[in-house]
Parts: C-alpha cells; sequence; structure tokens
C-alpha cells in the first residue's frame, strides 16, 4: 500500500520530491569526506606503526596501553599485554579508539550527517526517503544513541591525553624541555579542536546547565550552560575541524615517524 | 509589470489532480501569495488557498514552493531566477481538501493530547513570580505561528503516514520542552510521555524543522535535543536516575 507523500488522501503528485536545487550535493559531500576519512583510519588503526617519533605521538595511538606499543610512547603504562587476533599482533589503537568513534558515532551532529547521507533517512528536506519503515531510534541498535554522555565523559578523558601530549611535545627527541616545533603547533592544535568539539557538544550543554529548570538559583552553571550554548551555534564546524585535524596530526606523525619530513623546531 | 512568471499549480482534491501551467505578470516586490491572488483574480476564479495575515505572522499560507515547504506570503518572487518556472504545490503530508488547501486537523488532535501547564495549587491568580532567565528558554517557543512547515518537513510522518498515531513531531516537541523547561510546571511525567507517548524517540535530529521554520526557532537544538538529553536522564541514565533518589533533586530541575 501507498505511504508517505504518496499516502491516500495526500495530493496526487508522482515525484519523490519537487525540489529544483542541487539537495544531493550536501550529502555526497558527507559522504566522500566521511569514507576518506573512515579508510584512512581503518588503514592507520591496522597498521600498528609509524605512530611515534619522540616526543610526538598520533592521535590514534594515544594514549598506548599495550606492551606491544613502541618504546617511549605510553604516557600511562601498558596494562594490556601484547593480544594475539587470528595470528596478528593487535594493534594498541584498537585498544582505545571505540571511545572517540563512539563519541563521534553518537554525536547529534554526526547523526544528523550519517542519517541523511548515508541512510537517506532523509537524504534531504522535503526528499522522500527509499525506506518503507521507520522507528527511528526506539529500538536496537539505535536506541543505543543515548549512550552518548559516557563517550562524551570518556571522550573528556581523551582530551585530556592528547593535550598531555602536546605539552609534551614542547621537549625536543632528547626528552628536554623548552623546545617548540612544528609537531609542537600540530599537537597544540588538534588537542584544542577536540576541545572545542567536546565542550560545543549537546550533551556537555545539558550537563552543565540545561537540565534545570530554575536558571536563577544556580547563576555559575547559568554562565556555563550561556557559554556552552555559544559554542553550540558552531556545533557542526567544530565536529568537521576536529575530524580533519585528528586525521592531518596523524599524517604529520606519520610523515615524521617514517622520516618522510624532519620536525622542523623553532627553538 | 516586471516580468511575466512561468508557474505551476497543483490542483484537485483528495482523488485526483494534477500540475497545472500557468504565466502571470509579477511586479517588482511582490511575494508568491500576491502572484497566486493575481492567478485566482484572472485566470482561476475558483483556485482554493488558505492565507489571512499575509506578513508571516498567521501561519495560514504553508505550501511547497519548488518542493520546500515555506509560507507563500515570506516567498519573494524575485528569490528565483526570471526562466525558473516555480512549482506550487499543498503540503504533502498532511491530507489535500482543496487545491492548496490541506486538512491539518492532525496538528490540533496531538495539541490535545499534550497537558498544559500545571502550576503549584497554592498559587493563586496574579501571585506567579519568574525570573526573566528562568522563562527565556521558553519564551523562545512561544514564537510558533502554527503554520506546520515543522510537521510538513518532518520525514518520521511525511514519509510513513502510519507513524501519525504514535508522533506528535516537532511542533509539539518545542510545546512539550517550553513546559518541561517552565519554571513553575508542576507535572513531572513530561519526560516520560514525550518519549512514550508522544515518539521523540522516533525523531532522528536531521534538523529538517530548524531549517524550515520561518520564525527561526532552533526546534532541534533549543527543544528536541534537550529533551532527549531530559530523557536520557531519566530512562537512560542509572547514575543520574540513582542521584534523583538518593538526593531528591528533581525539585530544583
Amino acid at each position: 500500500m501507498a505511504t508517505g507523500v504518496f499516502s491516500e488522501g495526500r495530493a496526487k503528485i508522482s515525484e519523490r520530491t519537487l525540489r529544483t536545487d542541487k539537495w544531493w550535493i550536501q550529502p555526497l559531500i558527507t559522504v566522500l569526506v566521511l569514507l576518506a576519512f573512515i579508510v584512512y583510519a581503518t588503514f592507520r588503526a591496522f597498521e600498528n606503526g609509524n605512530y611515534f617519533a619522540e616526543p610526538l605521538i598520533s592521535p590514534f595511538y594515544s594514549p598506548c596501553l599495550s606492551t606491544a606499543c613502541v618504546a617511549g610512547a605510553s604516557l600511562l603504562g601498558t596494562p594490556f599485554g601484547i593480544i594475539h587476533i587470528f595470528g596478528m599482533v593487535l594493534s594498541p589503537a584498537l585498544l582505545i579508539l571505540i571511545f572517540p568513534l563512539g563519541f563521534r558515532l553518537t554525536c547529534y551532529y554526526y547523526r544528523k550527517a550519517y542519517y541523511r547521507s548515508f541512510w537517506m533517512s532523509p537524504p534531504a528536506c522535503a526528499v522522500a526517503e527509499p525506506h518503507a519503515k521507520y522507528t527511528g531510534e526506539t529500538r536496537a541498535p539505535l536506541i543505543m544513541q543515548n549512550a552518548h554522555r559516557w563517550f562524551f565523559y570518556a571522550g573528556l578523558v581523551f582530551n585530556v591525553l592528547l593535550t598531555t601530549d602536546a605539552i609534551l611535545a614542547f621537549r625536543n627527541s632528547e626528552k628536554q624541555w623548552g623546545h617548540m616545533s612544528v609537531g609542537t603547533l600540530v599537537l597544540l592544535a588538534n588537542s584544542t579542536f577536540l576541545w572545542l568539539y567536546s565542550l560545543s557538544c549537546h550533551t556537555c550543554r545539558h550537563t552543565v546547565g540545561g537540565r534545570l529548570r530554575n536558571f536563577s538559583k544556580h547563576p555559575f552553571r547559568y554562565k556555563a550552560w550561556t557559554f556552552v550554548s555559544k559554542l553550540n551555534h558552531y556545533h557542526q564546524n567544530f565536529a568537521w575541524v576536529s575530524l580533519i585535524g585528528v586525521a592531518l596530526a596523524d599524517v604529520y606523525v606519520r610523515e615524521v615517524a617514517t622520516h618522510a619530513i624532519t620536525n622542523w623546531y623553532f627553538f | 509589470m516586471a516580468r511575466t512568471l512561468k508557474l505551476r499549480i497543483w490542483r484537485g482534491d483528495d482523488k485526483t489532480g494534477a500540475l497545472q501551467d500557468v504565466t502571470v505578470e509579477a511586479n517588482h516586490g511582490e511575494v508568491v501569495l500576491d502572484i497566486i491572488h493575481r492567478v485566482q483574480a484572472t485566470q482561476m476564479g475558483d483556485l482554493a488557498v488558505r492565507w489571512n495575515c499575509k506578513a508571516g505572522k498567521c501561519g495560514s499560507c504553508s505550501m511547497e514552493i519548488n518542493g520546500k515547504p515555506r509560507l507563500a506570503c515570506m516567498t519573494q518572487v524575485a528569490s528565483y531566477p526570471e526562466d525558473e518556472t516555480i512549482t506550487i504545490t499543498p503540503l504533502r503530508a498532511f491530507p489535500v481538501i482543496k487545491d492548496l488547501v490541506t486538512d491539518v486537523s492532525f496538528n490540533y488532535k496531538k495539541a490535545m493530547e499534550i497537558p498544559s501547564v500545571s502550576m503549584p495549587a497554592d498559587l493563586k491568580p496574579g501571585e506567579p513570580r519568574m525570573q526573566q532567565i528562568d522563562v527565556e528558554r521558553s519564551q523562545e517557543f512561544r514564537k510558533c505561528i502554527e503554520c506546520f512547515l515543522c510537521q510538513d518537513t518532518c520525514h518520521v510522518i511525511r514519509d510513513h503516514e502510519e507513524n501519525k498515531k504514535s508522533f506528535a513531531g516537532p511542533r509539539f516537541f518545542i510545546r512539550i520542552a517550553e513546559l518541561d523547561m517552565h519554571p513553575l510546571d508542576t507535572l513531572r511525567n513530561r519526560k516520560k510521555s514525550a518519549q512514550e507517548e508522544h515518539g521523540l524517540g522516533m525523531c532522528n535530529i536531521t534538523k529538517c524543522c530548524t531549517e524550515v521554520c520561518p520564525e527561526h526557532i532552533r526546534i532541534t537544538d533549543n527543544a528536541i535535543i534537550p529533551m532527549k538529553e531530559r530523557v536520557v536522564d531519566e530512562k537512560y541514565d542509572p547514575l543520574r536516575w540513582l542521584g534523583s533518589k538518593i538526593r531528591k533533586r528533581e525539585g530544583i530541575l
């Protein structure tokens, strides 16, 4: 039986949409950028190498928690031994990436992006989606989107660790403090973008004050909520900038680690 | 007359209908509703269109112009290229009555399902006092003119007629948010009913409602997502649930 815009009683129009603008460009770009990131991140997560060049560590491998990590790369020690799966050593990146991945996967902005572009639900506003049934986020697996706040909290821990990595990058390769290189700036920019992405998050906005009914009884939280609300306006921008920032930071560390480029020191 | 305009206007009823081509003159500065009125006056005397204020404040002239849900009175003809044919249809999420007029009674039924504000019993008329910072969030939602463009564009019901039973739609999520954020509202089950009765969980936050809102209400960011987070507080966050039981925090929330 016909449903949606072709339902009984609705205006008899045969087209799924009458939009004349190029509504398909935005979902197409989203698919291309996210696919490029997924392919690159998957390659790097499984590569299990070229992620550390004193004092720089790739954000994909930090914190490095396995005894499989290269010497000097483990900020928090190595609580995990070498794990073999199908005869291969498990990359240390695979132990931690579920947290940033989960944070982005359940992010309110990315949900909009991939529901529209990958699942076409809907591909664009007032463009009929191709699915016969729709239950939204009411049942498994999509009900797990409600776990966003837990990934948000985990993401904050990662931000602290990646900021620590950036601070540690104010050393030279002999671990002496008081130096700054291009890599330092790369890691600093990466951690800054990640903080902006996390602090502009809708869950952050809710946590700092959005859940209150009476702002007047909580003036400090009201100010915090107002600040986060301003950041929240740009959450989409921060989502993209931080995603690309992580990839570029990793590319830079990889290039230094493979000696393709030299990490140039300002002082 | 500034330009000659080519239009395709959908004409018909709930049984049959088709797009009809019309050519009409348009003056500089006119909006689509002006053009529809000119067509009505000169070529299609029985063309049905719902309108009222012509100022973007009554929400009556909602229709779809080149496939996008819009207010005809707020859509400048000049925003379309001279050689473009403008296609005008009724809202495609609701049953059509005639031509550009749809039956939006679905929305009124949903409105009746939401209990209005419930003030503390000991407050007498004239006594309620609220700080501005406590009510300004809700005031954004009071800008709603009930044009139902957000309802029309929401794919949950636009693309799935069967969901209309269990899904209230973005217009009513801002109503629920407005009441749940109201500092003096005493009803404490709004989050639960938003999720279980009004279908908040069906929203996948694709933000089309926000995109089409003529009042620029940030429906998704300021109402739907905050309500989803409040639902998580109650239903999917054991720590919050435990905290609310131990410290009885609901009163300050």
